[in-house]
């Protein structure tokens, strides 16, 4: 079992049996969906746009190369600096030299999930620059040193008594508890922030390949004020990310909002078309796009699992996830939670380190059902899952399957099996729930069924004679 | 119309009633049933455990067991989904996939035959008490079946059925995963437990033993007086 | 200077040698070609054909936003509403830029202001209680306000003082962000403004226990008045 194996799996035992996280967070939960369900029925068709967006998606992807350019070309004509970056790596090197080139000291960033991937904050303070994170959700998880819980909402797993501590703690802060003050209090701090600071870091929800565009979907306007008052904008964008043009947008932000927020629309949804043109009083006079791949290339080349590209990182699938639900955001480990992590962390970090994320589901099939863009989810967890052992046999399970293969391939040798199985039932009994039962990861917590008496096909042997 | 059965392991050998509840409806039906006696498995735990190769020969099996049928009909949505929906794509690329195509499309979940190929929502049963249901996840989202055992159920005199609340959730069983990962599973199905109790129900019904057993096994063990039944034993009981 | 681009770029050809099946929603497969955009209306919420079913829409949906909308006959009447709303709240300076329609509605107005339409000091911004700032296009289906940093002021002046208040022309309303779209192109293609903001309804945040708060960065409170 990899390290990551083993840390998941004490991880995710122990948030499985706290029974308040897991209350609490239903209970978010429930608030999203109602929402999310009242705006689905809005649509005409929610069923045919998500089809449409899927198409949309899929044609892109499979275009990939001839969007991408399109999408470069048309941004650098705008005066953006387009930097496209191979692995996490050579960004995080682009992005601290764009800084030191600026000597900008004080960077403020809103809420990007590449940029968690890359591991750009820490990097960014290794190298002595002050990094604030501006979104209310980030910000809190930074001052509690912990990464997001979830890709949309960063901070659902806490309290607003813990959100009291941190702030007490950390910025000494007035012990407050309710939710407007303590959003006062970060927003008061922010304030000052987004005014001195010498350089914005933000994420990018679409790029707009027909007019070089990116475009920013936010509820706290921080992106917004993040990229209109630092003099530098960088802007980390994986290269999966393209529309086709502003009038996809029409389409895909109010189904990025309803299945991933439970709104119609978020509260700013902006293009950004590079640095401040001439005659614009204001906004950045540089603009940086960092174009990632880090392992979305890999993505691309495993034509089965191809349409997992087409992700707009709503989070939907996490919220429908039950097992997300039960084990929270924090045990996954890894930047990407929930079923879409499951489904691309292999590819982008390594199969057999993080083989066990695809095992760990029930394959109930939820986060395919919701998928807006229609990823095929819990189908790509059953062919990681194949290509894990295909890669790595398991020791353990071939054995176990090769014995399981002879049963079922021989009805003589099952039934004798079964038979077998029956008549020891009793001694499994007497050593049940304890060290040396091996049917222990079940019994610990549930009973076993019986073996009947009779099995269905001594009842209709019996009654059938003749066959 | 000849009626080949497929009976999953488990209800084989731990809940034979559920086969022989089918058994009961289809024959009152007016039907004539067959089982051969050869099958076994459909090999989905091998499938779900990435060992393609071992489910091929498994599966491979079951092609053979039923080669010669018009239509198979099981009581199960998750052996159901294995065999419709999965067959096709496991023997992708082999010798045998015609095979499994045609076999993929004779295969039907037992309330689903009976109400969309029958054409019966009525069968005359009766069933005193109040239920509520379980959606087995493989037979709601991979074979669509959400509508059909609530009609038959609707029409079952005496029966008192409240829906779930939250509904279509995941009990947690999935097969392999309940041992794989214990506590996971056991936390999902204590909540399945919960919601459950709260409808007040003195059964739980669903399409899949398999479900059952995995919330009827925590049922159990918390002393909950809950009884689960399969759909086809609801269906069967006083016919 | 531009990184791994032909690297990146030769992956993805690479990759895409080999074709892809489409995924099948639903069960069923997606549309080849991929719709076109003025088919997006046929599954998209449903819009009013007439102004009056428009702006009952964006009515609607500002409520439920918590954003003010007024319609008034005038512009003369705008000045006075927001004469009120500058003695309650007493406003002592505002942000705003030149615009035709703001002129006329601002020379009944007798609030100091400070215009963002070249540049201005970023303190003086900061202090101010209020912006009023034209925009480029109302939007019913969403309730949204489309603001650009070409005629609206900048970037800005639309988010940082706490209360936005937007003057627009009944002409500038739109049915929904496809037509929004169409509006932006017509005006701006070839040399599209570097910001356009879709904003809809005051800013706002559920990162505290799932509990709406608004005024989490942007402005606290949304105000838009329809002259016309």
């Amino acid at each position: 079992m990899s390290t990551s194996a083993q840390i998941f799996r004490q991880n995710a035992t122990r948030w499985a049996g706290d029974v308040e996280h897991r209350h609490r967070i239903e209970k978010a939960l429930r608030g999203y969906e109602i929402k999310r369900d009242e705006y689905k029925g809005r649509f005409q068709s929610w069923a045919e746009a998500r089809r449409a967006a899927a198409a949309v998606k899929f044609e892109v992807i499979n275009h990939l190369d001839k969007y991408l350019e399109q999408f470069v070309k048309n941004i650098e004509a705008r005066g953006a600096k387009v930097f496209w970056a191979s692995d996490a790596r050579e960004a995080r090197e682009y992005i601290l030299q764009v800084a030191r080139d600026n000597k900008a000291q004080f960077i403020i960033k809103s809420k990007s999930m590449t940029t968690e991937e890359i591991h750009l904050n820490e990097a960014l303070q290794e190298a002595g620059f002050e990094v604030f994170e501006s979104d209310l959700g980030e910000f809190i998880v930074q001052l509690r040193e912990e990464p997001p819980y979830h890709i949309v909402f960063p901070a659902m797993h806490l309290t607003r008594g813990q959100i009291s501590d941190v702030f007490q703690k950390k910025l000494q802060a007035e012990p407050v508890q309710d939710p407007e003050a303590l959003t006062m209090i970060a927003r008061r701090l922010m304030r000052q922030k987004f005014c001195r600071a010498d350089m914005g870091i933000s994420g990018v929800n679409f790029g707009v390949a027909e007019t070089g565009m990116i475009s920013i979907t936010e509820n706290e306007g921080n992106a917004r004020l993040t990229t209109a008052l630092p003099r530098i904008h960088v802007a980390v964008m994986g290269i999966e990310k393209l529309v086709r043009s502003m009038d996809d947008l029409a389409l895909f932000l109010p189904m990025l909002a309803t299945a991933g927020a439970g709104q119609h629309l978020t509260c700013y949804n902006t293009l950004y078309g590079g640095p401040r043109l001439a005659g614009e009083s204001d906004g950045p006079v540089q603009f940086h796009l960092v174009l990632l791949d880090n392992g979305r290339t890999r993505i691309l080349a495993d034509s089965e699992q191809r349409d997992a590209l087409h992700c707009i990182r709503c989070g939907a699938c996490l919220n429908v996830c039950p097992i997300f639900r039960n084990i929270g955001g924090h045990a996954y480990g890894v930047t990407y939670q929930g079923p879409i992590g499951s489904v691309i962390t292999p590819h982008l970090r390594g199969l057999l380190e993080y083989k066990h994320l695809p095992f760990a589901s029930s394959l109930c099939g939820a986060c395919t059902e919701t998928c807006p863009v229609g990823i095929d989810l819990a189908h790509h967890l059953l062919q990681n899952r194949r290509n894990a052992v295909a890669q790595k046999p398991p020791l353990l399970d071939k054995i176990l399957f090769f014995g399981f293969k002879l049963l079922m391939k021989k009805p003589w040798l099952y039934r004798f099996g079964m038979g077998m199985a029956r008549l020891l039932q009793p001694l499994h009994e007497l050593i049940k729930g304890t060290a040396l039962d091996p049917m222990r990861p079940w019994t610990k917590t549930r009973q076993t069924p019986k073996f009947a008496r009779k099995s269905f096909r001594a009842w209709w042997q019996a009654r059938n004679p003749q066959s | 119309m000849k009626i080949t059965l497929f009976i999953p392991c488990f209800i084989d050998q731990f809940y034979p009633e559920v086969g022989v509840s089918v058994v009961k409806v289809l024959e009152k039906l007016g039907h004539e049933v067959e089982y051969p006696a050869g099958q076994t498995c459909c090999g989905q735990p091998a499938f779900n455990s990435g060992l393609w190769a071992e489910a091929r020969e498994v599966a491979a099996h079951a092609l053979d067991v039923f080669e010669g049928a018009d239509v198979i009909v099981t009581p199960s949505g998750s052996c159901g989904a294995m065999m419709r929906v999965f067959y096709p794509k496991l023997f992708e690329g082999t010798p045998r996939h015609q095979q499994a195509c045609r076999l993929a499309a004779k295969v039907y979940e037992f309330s689903e035959f009976l109400v969309k190929k029958l054409g019966v929502t009525d069968i005359g049963a009766s069933f005193s008490g109040r239920a509520t249901f379980h959606d087995g996840c493989h037979g709601l989202r991979e074979m669509g079946i959400r509508d059909e055992p609530r009609q038959l159920l609707k029409n079952v005199r005496g029966l008192e059925l409240v829906e779930l609340d939250p509904p279509e959730v995941c009990c947690g069983f999935g097969g392999t995963f309940a041992v794989k990962y214990p506590m996971i599973s056991s936390a999902m199905g204590e909540s399945k437990c919960e919601a459950v109790v709260a409808t007040g129900a003195d059964y739980l019904i669903s399409l899949d033993s398999s479900c059952l057993m995995h919330i009827q096994g925590l049922l159990e063990k918390q002393g909950r007086k809950v009884r689960c039944l399969h759909l086809a034993e609801v269906l069967a009981a006083n016919l | 200077m531009n990184g791994s681009r032909e690297k990146i770029l030769g992956c993805i050809r690479e990759a895409l040698k080999t074709a892809a099946h489409p995924p099948e929603p639903g069960g069923k497969p997606l549309p080849s070609p991929a719709p076109a955009p003025p088919q997006f209306r046929q599954w998209l919420p449903r819009v009013g054909e007439s102004f009056e079913e428009q702006c009952q829409l964006f009515a609607s949906n500002a409520a439920m936003l918590r954003a003010v909308f007024e319609r008034v006959p005038s512009a003369a009447a705008a000045a006075e509403k927001i004469n009120q709303i500058a003695r309650a709240e007493q406003w002592e300076k505002i942000a705003t830029h030149r615009h035709p329609l703001l002129d006329e509605v601002l020379q009944r107005v007798e609030v100091a202001r400070l215009y963002t339409d070249n540049k201005y000091a970023l303190e003086e911004l900061e202090a101010c209680p209020a912006a009023v700032t034209a925009c480029e296009a109302l939007v019913a289906q969403t309730g949204s306000v489309l603001v650009s940093s070409h005629a609206c002021g900048g970037r800005a002046v639309s988010i940082l003082p706490p209360h936005h208040l937007v003057v627009a022309s009944a002409s500038q309303m739109a049915p929904d962000l496809l037509s929004a779209f169409a509006i932006v192109r017509q005006k701006y293609e070839g040399h599209y403004p570097s910001m356009l903001s879709f904003i809809t309804g005051p800013s706002r945040t559920g990162d505290i226990e799932r509990i709406l708060v608004l005024g989490a960065h942007g402005p606290k409170q949304l105000t838009i008045i329809l002259v016309g």
